[in-house]
C-alpha cells in the first residue's frame, strides 16, 4: 500500500515538473491569470456591481476552463503514446491505475497553481468592502472540482489517440455539452418541446447547475458526489481504453 | 527465469504470434532473430507484461506476468524498440525517475545511477536534456534505464539499433558480459551478433518459430556446413564428384557432403585424392555453415526460396 502511494507519487512528481521544464507551463499562467481578470472586471464588470463578492469572477470560470482544461490535459497521454514512452511506463512495477492517478492527480495541482494565483482578487474584493469569505472559500473550492472535471475528461479522451489536437477537440466538444445541457437559453429551449422533468434530469447532468452552489457558498454534499463521480468514471474510462489499447 | 507456453497474440485476424514456446534460464543469452514484423516485438511485448498474450502464459521469475504483473516486472529490465525516454527530462534526471519507480533512494539509488552512467559511457552527457542527444546516446540512456535495478532478466529489443561499430562492439559485450549471471533476450536481425553474444539462438517467422538452438547448432543447419572446399593446381570437379555433389566457387571446388557422414571423413578423402592424383593444393578447408544463408532458406516465404 506504502509502496503502491510511492509510486502514484513519483509520476505525479515526473509529470509536474515536465510541465514547469517548458515555457508553455509559464505561457498558460500568464494567459489564464490575464483571462479570469479581463473576464472579472471588464466583462463581469466587477466593480460597477458595487457588491463585495466574487460572483463575477467565478461564474466565468465553467467557460474559461472550456479551452484551458483541455490544453492542460490534452498531452497527458497521447504524449506518452507518441513517443512510446507509454510502454516504458507500463512496463515498470506499476499498475496502470496509479499511473492514472499520478498523472492526474499532477495536471490537478497545476491547475490548482493556476487557481491559487488569483489571490489578488481575494485581496482585493477584502480591500474594498467586507465580503462573506466562507462563501469566496466554496467558490474556490467547486472551481477545483469543476477543473478536476474536465481535466478527467481531459486525460479520457487523451488516452483515446496519440494526437494532441484531436484530444483536445473531443474534450472541449465532450465539456462544453456538459456545460449546455444545464445552461439557462438551452434548457428554457428544451421545455418548450420536452416535459419538464424530462429538462430537469438532462441538467442534472451539468456542470453549471452543480457548480451553482459552490458559487453562492453551498457545499451540498450531492455536487460534490457529481463532481467526484465524473472525475471517478472519466478516469475509469481512461484505464479502459488503456487496457484496450495495449490488448489490441 | 523466463518461461514462455504456447503464447498467441492475435490483432484482428491477423495471428502475429502464433504458438511460440521457450524457455530461458539464468546465465543464458538468448538471441531473438526474425526478418521484420516477424513477431519478435510482440513477443517481448507480451514478456514484460506491456500486452497480454490472446492466449498461453509467460511468467518470469516463477510469477504470472498477467496474474501478477508487479512481481513480475521488479525483475525485468527493459528496453523497448526505438528506446523511448522522456525528452524534456535531463538523463540524470529520467534516470533517477527510473530509480524512483524502482523503490531505490538514498545512497543505493546513487551508487546505482553511477553504476548505469558508467557502464552505458553517458558521463559525457549526465546534464544534457534527452531530446538534445544524438541517437546512440538517447539509445544508451534507455539501456541505463533498463540496468539500472540491476534487473535478474532483461529483455532488449534491438540494443545495438542506431549504434556506431563502436558501440555496438561494446554494447554486445556489455550483454555477453551480464548474460553470464542473469537471463538475457535480444532480439536482432544482424546475424554477426549471434555469434557475439549469443548462448542460444531462435530463429522466428511469420509468429512460429522455426529454428532454436546454439549458433554452432544453428550454422549447422546450413546446407554449406561440412562441405569441404579446395583449391591450387590440377583440381578438377570430376576427380571430386564421386564424393559428393560439386560445384565450382570463385575458382575453387566445393563438395558437399553426402548422407550421414562423420566430421572430418570428407576433408580426409579429399586429402587423400589429392595425394594420389598429384594435386598442388593451395586452399582446403571444412565449412562451418554461413547463418545467413540459414537464416534467408528458412524465412524466405516458399516461392521466394525456389
Amino acid at each position: 500500500m506504502i509502496s503502491a502511494w510511492k509510486s502514484v507519487r513519483t509520476i505525479a512528481r515526473r509529470e509536474l515538473a515536465s510541465y514547469f521544464a517548458s515555457p508553455v507551463a509559464y505561457v498558460f499562467l500568464v494567459i489564464y491569470l490575464l483571462l479570469t481578470g479581463f473576464f472579472t472586471f471588464t466583462v463581469g464588470a466587477f466593480f460597477e456591481r458595487g457588491e463585495a463578492s466574487l460572483i463575477s469572477f467565478f461564474v466565468w470560470h465553467p467557460w474559461l476552463y472550456l479551452v484551458l482544461v483541455p490544453a492542460v490535459g490534452m498531452r497527458l497521454w497521447s504524449e506518452e503514446r507518441r513517443a512510446g514512452t507509454l510502454e516504458l511506463l507500463l512496463t515498470m512495477p506499476v499498475t496502470a491505475w496509479q499511473a492514472i492517478l499520478g498523472k492526474f492527480l499532477a495536471s490537478w495541482a497545476f491547475l490548482a497553481i493556476a487557481l491559487a494565483l488569483t489571490f489578488p482578487v481575494v485581496i482585493t474584493v477584502n480591500l474594498l468592502g467586507s465580503p462573506d469569505n466562507g462563501i469566496i472559500v466554496a467558490g474556490y473550492l467547486g472551481s477545483l472540482l469543476l477543473a478536476g472535471a474536465y481535466l478527467a475528461i481531459s486525460c479520457m479522451t487523451s488516452a483515446m489517440t496519440r494526437n494532441q489536437v484531436v484530444a483536445f477537440i473531443l474534450a472541449v466538444v465532450i465539456c462544453l455539452f456538459l456545460i449546455l445541457c444545464g445552461f439557462n437559453p438551452v434548457t428554457d429551449l428544451l421545455t418548450r418541446w420536452a416535459s419538464p422533468a424530462f429538462v430537469d434530469t438532462v441538467a442534472a447532468f451539468s456542470v453549471i447547475t452543480h457548480f451553482d452552489g459552490f458559487q453562492k457558498g453551498v457545499i451540498d454534499t450531492r455536487d460534490l458526489f457529481y463532481f467526484l463521480s465524473v472525475i471517478g468514471f472519466a478516469l475509469f474510462a481512461t484505464g479502459v481504453i488503456l487496457r484496450n489499447y495495449r490488448a489490441g | 527465469m523466463i518461461r514462455i507456453e504456447n503464447i498467441v497474440k492475435t490483432f484482428g485476424a491477423k495471428r502475429v504470434v502464433d504458438g511460440v514456446t521457450f524457455n530461458v534460464e539464468r546465465g543464458e543469452v538468448l538471441g531473438f532473430l526474425g526478418p521484420n514484423g516477424a513477431g519478435k516485438s510482440t513477443t517481448m511485448r507480451m514478456i514484460t507484461g506491456f500486452i497480454p498474450p490472446s492466449a498461453g502464459r509467460v511468467s518470469v521469475g516463477g510469477h504470472d506476468v498477467v496474474d501478477s504483473p508487479l512481481e513480475a516486472k521488479r525483475l525485468i529490465g527493459y528496453l523497448p524498440e526505438a528506446a523511448p525516454a522522456y525528452p524534456d527530462m535531463t538523463v540524470h534526471g529520467f534516470l533517477a525517475f527510473a530509480a524512483d519507480m524502482r523503490g531505490l533512494a538514498g545512497d543505493a539509488k546513487k551508487r546505482a545511477i553511477g553504476r548505469v552512467v558508467e557502464l552505458c559511457f553517458l558521463d559525457s552527457v549526465v546534464r544534457q536534456n534527452i531530446d538534445t542527444l544524438s541517437k546512440g546516446y538517447k539509445h544508451r540512456t534507455c539501456l541505463a534505464q533498463a540496468l539500472i535495478h540491476d534487473p535478474e532478466v532483461l529483455v532488449l529489443d534491438e540494443p545495438t539499433d542506431g549504434l556506431d561499430p563502436n558501440q555496438k562492439h561494446e554494447v554486445r559485450n556489455l550483454i555477453r558480459e551480464l548474460g553470464r549471471r542473469k537471463a538475457v533476450v535480444f532480439s536482432t536481425h544482424i546475424l554477426e551478433e549471434v555469434d557475439a553474444a549469443c548462448s542460444r539462438a531462435i530463429i522466428i517467422d511469420r509468429g512460429r518459430i522455426v529454428a532454436n538452438g546454439t549458433p554452432q547448432e544453428l550454422r549447422g543447419m546450413s546446407r554449406l556446413a561440412g562441405a569441404v572446399t579446395v583449391a591450387g593446381q590440377g583440381v578438377n570437379g570430376d576427380a571430386l564428384a564421386p564424393l559428393g555433389r560439386v560445384e565450382q566457387v570463385d575458382g575453387a571446388w566445393r563438395v558437399y557432403p553426402q548422407g550421414a557422414r562423420q566430421a572430418g571423413e570428407l576433408v580426409q578423402a579429399v586429402i587423400e585424392l589429392a595425394a594420389r592424383a598429384g594435386w598442388r593444393l593451395e586452399a582446403l578447408r571444412t565449412e562451418e555453415g554461413q547463418l545467413d544463408e540459414v537464416f534467408r532458406r528458412i524465412t524466405l516465404p516458399d516461392t521466394v526460396r525456389a
